[in-house]
C-alpha cells in the first residue's frame, strides 16, 4: 500500500503539531495538594455536565427525613416535634453515610473506562486522584447535609447548638465520611463490577447504620444488640453531632470519631494505594 | 537519551493461570517507532501496561529509558506518555475542560494551563469541537483528542496502544500523520498493532509477538525475507476458470499453488521467480482471464501465516479474562 492517499484538507497539520510539540516546555511538578485539589475541580465540573448526579444528594435525603420522622415520631416519641429533635442529627449521618458508597461505583465506573489508566500514568503524587475525587464528594455530602438540615427545620427542628452547632456537626460528619469513602475506593480496587461493590456496601452499612443509636435510644434494645451499638463507630458519630448541634458538652464521642476517621483512612487508604498500582 | 528506550528481560505477567505475558525480552533503540504486532489476545496490551507501570510484573524485569519499572515507576512516568486502546480522556468532560485538566496535573498554572490547551486544540483541529462533551466526539476526534492529551509535555517515549483500530481509513491517515510528526520530533514511539499494513507503513523495527512471547524481530523487510522471496498473486476474472489457472500455475512453477479468502484470488509462495513471466504467457495463451496479477513481497499478513502457523485474526479480546473490557 502506498502513502499517497495523504489527504491535502487534512484537518491535522504536522508542522502545527510540531509547533505545539517544540512549545511544550516541562513547568515544576505541582505539590500533592494542588494535584488533589485539581483532581476535586475535576470531580465539580462532572457535576457541571452531568447535573442528574445531585439526584443522590438531593432526593435521597429529603426521602429518607420524611419517612423516618412520620413512620415513627408518633409511636416513638408521641409526635413528631418530640422525634425530630433526637432523630435531625441522626438522619443528617444516616443520610450522608449511605450516599457515600457512591464514591466506590464512580470510581469503579472510570477505572473501567481506561480515564484512570491515564491519570495512573501521570508523574503525580499517586493517591491524589482518590483524595481529589474525595474532596469533590465531600462538596456533594455538604450538599446532602444541607439539604437535610433545612428539611429538618421546615418541620420543627430547633438545634439548641444554634448555627455553629450545625455546622460543626456537618464538619465531623464530612470528615468521617472522606474516611468512610477509602473503604468503597478500596472495593473498587478489588471488586470488577459497580453492582458488585454496591452489594458489598450495602452489607458493610446496613449493620453500621441501623445498628446504631440513631433511631432509637439504646436502653430499649437487648443486652447483645447493645454492645454492638456500643462499639458501632458511627454511635459515636452521632453522639457527637447530637451534642454539638444539641449545644451540649460534647466529651469524648467526637475524639473517638475523629480517631475511627484516622484509623479507617490509615487502614483502607493504605490497601486501596496497594492495590491501585495494579488493579484488579 | 539513553541508548536503549526499553529494555526487558523475561518480562512476566500471569492472570491466574494464564500467561498472558511469558517471558518477554526486548531492547528497543531510541528513536524512530518499533512496531509490536499481534493478534487479539496475544498479550500487547499487558506488555504495554507493565512498561507504562500500570500494572507490575510478576516475574523478569525492564527498563525504560534507563528506569527500573518497579524500583523508578515515578522516574518512567515523568518521561513516558500513554494513549490507551480505550479512551483514556474523561468523556463527560469536554475537550478543552480534558486538556485543562492534565495540563494542571502537569504542573501548568491557571492561564499557563488554558494556553496550552487551547495550542493543542489548535494543533489537533479540535477547536470547533472544544466546547463539546467528548462522548459527543466522532471516532477520528475521540483519537485526535487522546493523542493530544498525551503530549501535554512531550514525552521521550509515546506508548500508542492501537491507536487505528475502530477507526475510518482517512482518520487513520490523520493519526499515522501525527505519529510522523512526533518521530520528526525525536519522540520515540512505542505502536501496538493488529494491522499488518500499519506496522508496515509506520515501523521502522517490529517485534511479533503471539500468545505471551516474542516469536520474531526484524525490520519488516528482514520479516518478509524470512519468508521467501514473495509471492505470485492471481485474481481470475471469471470463477469458474479458478480451476484451470491453477492446474497450469502449479505445472508451470512446480510449486504449491493455494487458494485464498477471496473465492477468485490465488496465491503462489515463490522460490524463485524466473519462471513467472512463462506461467503468465501459458495462462493467456490458453485463453483464460485474469482480472490482476502483482509480484512482490510477502505482506506481513503471510510472514505472521508462516510465524505462527495461524493467520493474524484472532477474535477473542486482548484483555486478559480478569479485566473486564468496557
Amino acid at each position: 500500500m502506498s502513502a499517497t492517499s495523504a489527504p491535502a484538507s487534512s484537518l491535522t497539520k504536522a508542522p502545527t503539531i510540531a509547533e505545539a510539540l517544540t512549545s511544550g516546555t516541562r513547568p515544576p511538578r505541582p505539590t500533592p495538594l494542588s494535584t488533589s485539589v485539581t483532581f476535586g475541580w475535576r470531580a465539580l465540573l462532572k457535576i457541571k455536565h452531568v447535573p442528574e448526579q445531585l439526584f443522590d444528594v438531593t432526593v435521597f435525603p429529603v426521602m429518607m427525613t420524611l419517612l423516618f420522622t412520620y413512620l415513627f415520631g408518633g409511636a416513638l416519641a408521641g409526635s413528631v416535634q418530640d422525634y425530630i429533635a433526637y432523630l435531625a442529627p441522626g438522619v443528617l449521618v444516616q443520610s450522608v453515610l449511605f450516599i457515600t458508597m457512591y464514591t466506590g461505583t464512580t470510581l469503579r465506573t472510570d477505572i473501567d473506562r481506561g480515564v484512570f489508566d491515564r491519570f495512573r500514568s501521570l508523574p503525580i503524587w499517586r493517591p491524589s486522584a482518590l483524595v481529589g475525587m474525595l474532596l469533590g464528594d465531600a462538596v456533594r455530602f455538604a450538599v446532602a447535609s444541607g439539604i437535610t438540615a433545612a428539611v429538618c427545620l421546615a418541620i420543627g427542628w430547633r438545634p439548641g447548638g444554634g448555627v455553629v452547632g450545625v455546622l460543626a456537626g456537618i464538619g465531623l460528619v464530612l470528615v468521617f465520611a472522606f474516611a468512610l469513602g477509602w473503604i468503597w475506593t478500596f472495593l473498587s480496587m478489588i471488586l470488577r463490577t459497580p453492582g458488585a461493590i454496591m452489594g458489598v456496601a450495602s452489607f458493610v452499612l446496613m449493620p453500621l447504620l441501623f445498628g446504631s443509636n440513631i433511631f432509637v435510644d439504646p436502653s430499649t434494645m437487648p443486652g447483645w444488640l447493645q454492645a454492638w451499638v456500643e462499639v458501632n463507630p458511627v454511635s459515636h458519630l452521632v453522639t457527637a453531632v447530637r451534642a454539638l448541634m444539641d449545644g451540649t458538652p460534647v466529651g469524648a464521642e467526637a475524639g473517638w470519631s475523629l480517631m475511627w476517621s484516622a484509623g479507617l483512612v490509615a487502614v483502607f487508604g493504605s490497601l486501596t494505594m496497594w492495590r491501585y498500582q495494579d488493579p484488579q | 537519551m539513553p541508548e536503549l528506550a526499553i529494555e526487558t528481560s523475561g518480562l512476566t505477567k500471569i492472570y491466574g493461570k494464564q500467561r498472558a505475558v511469558d517471558g518477554i525480552d526486548l531492547a528497543i533503540p531510541s528513536g524512530g517507532v518499533h512496531g509490536f504486532l499481534g493478534p487479539n489476545g496475544a498479550g500487547k496490551t499487558t506488555t504495554i501496561r507493565m512498561l507504562a507501570t500500570l500494572i507490575r510484573p510478576d516475574a523478569g524485569s525492564a527498563r525504560v529509558l534507563g528506569h527500573d519499572i518497579v524500583r523508578a515507576s515515578d522516574e518512567v512516568r515523568s518521561c513516558v506518555a500513554l494513549t490507551g486502546q480505550f479512551a483514556s480522556v474523561d468523556e463527560d468532560l469536554s475537550g478543552r475542560e480534558n486538556l485543562r485538566l492534565l495540563a494542571k496535573l502537569y504542573g501548568f498554572r491557571g492561564k499557563a494551563a488554558t494556553a496550552r490547551a487551547d495550542e493543542l486544540l489548535g494543533a489537533f483541529g479540535l477547536e470547533a469541537a472544544a466546547d463539546r462533551q467528548v462522548k459527543k466526539y466522532s471516532g477520528g476526534m475521540r483519537r485526535r483528542i487522546d493523542i493530544a492529551a498525551s503530549l501535554v509535555v512531550t514525552p521521550e517515549l509515546l506508548f500508542l496502544d492501537e491507536p487505528t483500530t475502530g477507526l475510518d481509513p482517512r482518520s487513520r491517515i490523520e493519526v499515522w500523520d501525527i505519529v510522523r510528526a512526533l518521530v520528526a520530533h525525536g519522540t520515540t514511539v512505542m505502536l501496538t498493532t493488529q494491522y499488518l499494513d500499519e506496522a508496515d507503513q509506520l515501523a521502522g523495527r517490529i517485534s511479533v509477538i503471539d500468545s505471551g512471547r516474542i516469536i520474531a524481530e526484524g525490520a519488516s523487510s528482514e520479516l518478509k525475507a524470512s519468508v521467501g522471496s514473495g509471492s505470485l498473486h492471481v485474481r481470475v476474472m471469471h470463477r469458474a476458470d479458478l480451476a484451470s489457472v491453477r492446474e497450469i500455475l502449479v505445472r508451470e512453477l512446480q510449486i504449491e499453488v493455494e487458494t485464498t479468502s477471496d473465492p477468485h484470488g490465488l496465491v503462489a509462495p515463490l522460490e524463485d521467480r524466473s519462471r513467472v513471466t512463462a506461467a503468465l504467457t501459458a495462462i493467456e495463451g490458453s485463453g483464460l482471464e485474469l482480472a490482476q496479477f502483482s509480484l512482490g513481497q510477502p505482506t506481513l499478513d503471510e510472514v505472521f501465516l508462516a510465524l505462527t502457523g495461524h493467520a493474524a485474526d484472532g477474535s477473542d479480546s486482548d484483555q486478559a479474562p480478569e479485566e473486564v473490557a468496557a
